[in-house]
């Protein structure tokens, strides 16, 4: 999937620019300006992502393997509610999507949660809905069943 | 001290009581003496509210112009992660504020990241957010635990940048 998206952007990219700035104490800075997730056809490649699925979360390494703990937390989340087929994107994989992502969902952070293609929050967000609630509720509006529902029938 | 424990030592040897008395006597003036633990603990404590980070500081000092918050806690988390000691990238912060009535979640965090969007876009790696309205705090007044860490900065080659960016 990450190649695909990859391709797609070397085809799409207009060109990269690097400026210099100069500073004070005559240090030079250098940043590259990449346009691929900045421009309409990056910014709907990311639309297209978190459509194409239910559950989609932007996290730091792979449901299998996270990298961080606030994503992490997320894919426990997920796990709890039974929730096991999902579109998890590893950002460490692909500095695009990492940077793309937080501008298409004006979100600074990583893990990143969307439902039915419309942004939830990231972990914060989740923990507490989960704490809630709520979060059984929102699956359900998805058609999915949280596990935590037969778990409550069976201690009946 | 040890020569009155000695006195009366001689003077009630053979008795069983006097055991009793001499670890009362014992604990009681060691409650008396202050703690090297607890003086530890305090000057810890001073230590580090005399000496919050800058971008702590400007954190703190946003929330609070921001949001007018009734209750601000905001806790520099770094040590708990892989970054280097001194570190300012990792942050958690707890928000009490009327302003959040009737507000999402989301748009609860939406606010405190547009106030603090300068650190989140150069030196602030990580913001764990409670954002809460003072009814919900008085009825819950907890503080959430970040997760650990899963050492994610360790491969992340855009930290350097984000630690370099909170020295400066």
């Amino acid at each position: 999937m990450n190649s695909i998206i990859r391709s797609t952007a070397r085809c799409l990219r207009s060109g990269a620019w690097q400026y210099r700035t100069a500073q004070n104490n005559g240090e030079l800075l250098s940043g590259w300006a990449r346009l691929m997730y900045s421009s309409s056809a990056g910014q709907k490649t990311l639309e297209e992502m978190v459509k194409k699925d239910k559950v989609v979360v932007f996290m730091k390494g792979t449901p299998a393997q996270p990298m961080c703990g606030f994503s992490n937390a997320v894919v426990q989340i997920l796990r709890m509610h039974g929730v096991d087929s999902y579109a998890a994107y590893n950002v460490l994989d692909d500095q695009d999507i990492r940077e793309g992502v937080k501008s298409f969902s004006n979100w600074p952070t990583i893990p990143q949660v969307f439902f039915n293609g419309e942004f939830v929050g990231g972990c914060d967000i989740l923990l507490q809905m989960h704490q809630s609630g709520d979060l059984v509720e929102e699956l359900q509006k998805l058609g999915i069943r949280s596990a935590l529902l037969d778990q409550e029938k069976e201690s009946k | 001290m040890n020569r009155f424990l000695w006195i009366i030592q001689k003077q009630h040897s053979g008795n069983e009581s006097w055991s009793r008395l001499r670890l009362m006597l014992s604990s009681a003036l060691r409650c008396l003496r202050p703690s090297t633990c607890t003086l530890a603990l305090t000057r810890q404590l001073t230590h580090h509210r005399l000496h919050m980070g800058p971008v702590e500081t400007t954190i703190q000092t946003k929330l609070a112009q921001a949001l007018k918050p009734e209750h601000l806690e905001v806790m520099n988390e770094s040590h708990m992660h892989a970054v280097p000691a001194g570190s300012e990238s990792h942050f958690r912060v707890l928000v009490v504020s009327p302003q959040f009535e009737g507000l999402s979640l989301l748009q609860r965090h939406r606010l405190v990241n547009e106030t603090l969007r300068e650190e989140l876009s150069s030196c602030v790696h990580a913001l764990a957010i409670q954002a809460k309205t003072p009814q919900q705090w008085s009825s819950n007044p907890s503080l959430a635990k970040s997760p650990p860490c899963m050492g994610g900065s360790k491969h992340d080659n855009t930290m350097a940048e984000k630690l370099k960016a909170g020295r400066d």
